[in-house]
């Protein structure tokens, strides 16, 4: 594959954030070095939202629209979700055993995470296990609404269990409560990710469009 | 809508006539519920952990995985010599069909529970007398959630490659809002607290049932050839 300029701007990014973040970042005064996994976990975790929220848009689009397109975003914002969810899983814990004391915990969040990320892999392995083209791509699409209606419900019935997360430091209503040059680094990071996220995206989609294209030829000859 | 569920009624008679003739399934799926609870007693230091502590938790674990059992038979059942393409070209709605096997399933899966409640009570020494009640109202409200979700996904595994593995690993991330908030309440009844405290766990398991019943009757149709 040919880097195009979106994933080397998305490259650029990433590594502009951290140079930023580990060297121009002030350290976080309680939690010292550990607190800069922050600036890959809360962004992945915001990405691995974002990726299972467009599968459900394209899956509840590709049924009313039956466009093959829509699978394939699907599809590709699946795979690259997925990917996005086990760096959550993995940055989480290894800031977890310093600050929490534990690497794993049953809080509300860590489990909802922990779930999406098994939406994810049956989501994947129900593409895998269907040969069909179209049987494939109205399968998933069913699989990715009903688990877009399903996050809500993990969320409230972990959540009435328990939390131990660390509250919301930017979305909430009031100002975000952190130093600026921490905000600024946050932000660029978030970005950095979303850009990361589109740029493997197309990446993934290009892949998509290939193999089909390919497939289509081989069953002509 | 009086068609729908007339319809509905016919396919589930259908389905539990064949059930009830050859009895093949319930009586495994009853079973393999009695071995769980029972290597579920052995595999906790019974000394440690309190039987009215254990009981929940393996009632609602055994629960789950015995209704898997039995919801993978229902529509394999309909692939057997292409079963399937005769109830879809009689004229018998897709909706109809859909409530009419989660209507057997339900069925089954209460059968099933109507024989696991009694022997957990039996095995871990707990009287349900006081509670048999509202644990009832909790088994049926986690039945409706659970059929609704795991009749869709037998429908979908049953046409893949890898339909024993598929359907565990499709339907038991969705049975997590069913156990979570089942257990719950199960372990408040058991230690005695009034119905009043399980309440906000029982709204939940209803809020899954409407939304996960229609849902899945919705997205049905998009599960068959068309």
């Amino acid at each position: 594959m040919k880097p195009t300029p979106l994933t080397i701007a998305a490259g650029v990014g990433v590594v502009v954030t951290y140079i930023r973040a580990i060297f121009f970042t002030p350290t976080e005064a309680v939690q010292g070095p550990a607190q800069k996994i922050f600036y890959v976990h809360a962004p992945a975790a915001w990405v691995a939202f974002l990726a299972f929220g467009l599968v459900g848009l394209a899956s509840v689009l590709y049924l009313w629209l039956r466009e093959e397109r829509l699978d394939r975003i699907a599809e590709s914002s699946a795979e690259v979700g997925l990917m996005f969810t086990t760096v959550v899983l993995i940055t989480g814990p290894l800031w977890g055993k310093p600050i929490w004391g534990t690497y794993w915990t049953w809080d509300a969040r860590l489990t909802l995470t922990l779930f999406l990320w098994f939406i994810f892999v049956a989501y994947i392995v129900l593409r895998g296990a269907i040969d069909e083209r179209e049987m494939r791509a109205r399968y998933c699409a069913v699989l990715g609404i009903l688990g877009a209606l399903l996050v809500p419900f993990i969320h409230l019935s972990v959540y009435l269990f328990r939390t131990l997360h660390p509250k919301p430091i930017l979305m909430k209503p009031d100002a975000p409560s952190l130093p600026t040059e921490m905000l600024t680094t946050v932000l660029l990071a978030f970005a950095a990710f979303t850009l990361l996220y589109v740029a493997l995206l197309r990446v993934r989609y290009r892949y998509a469009v290939d193999r089909d294209a390919l497939l289509a030829e081989s069953h002509h000859a | 809508m009086n068609s729908v569920i007339g319809d509905a009624m016919l396919v589930a008679k259908k389905d539990l006539m064949i059930e009830f003739r050859t009895r093949s399934a319930f009586l495994s799926v009853v079973v393999f519920a009695l071995l769980g609870i029972v290597i579920f007693y052995f595999a906790w230091d019974s000394t440690a952990v309190a039987a009215s502590d254990l009981a929940p938790g393996v009632l609602w674990v055994i629960f789950t995985f015995s209704g898997l059992l039995g919801l993978h038979r229902s529509f394999g059942v309909e692939h057997a010599e292409g079963a399937i393409d005769g109830l879809l070209a009689s004229p018998v709605s897709r909706e109809a069909i859909f409530l009419g096997k989660a209507g057997a399933n339900l069925v089954f899966v209460l059968a099933v529970q109507a024989i696991a409640i009694p022997a957990v009570s039996l095995f871990y020494n707990l009287p349900l007398g006081g509670v048999a009640l509202p644990l009832t109202g909790i088994a049926v409200l986690a039945a409706i959630g659970l059929v609704a979700v795991g009749t869709l996904f037998s429908a979908m595994a049953a046409n893949t490659r890898l339909s024993e593995l598929l359907l565990p690993m499709l339907s038991l991330p969705f049975f997590v809002p069913i156990v979570i908030p089942a257990a719950q309440a199960t372990a408040k009844l058991l230690s005695g607290r009034p119905v009043v405290d399980a309440l906000a766990w029982l709204k939940l398991l209803l809020a899954f049932d409407l939304v996960f019943v229609f849902a899945c009757m919705l997205a049905y149709p998009f599960t068959l050839e068309e």
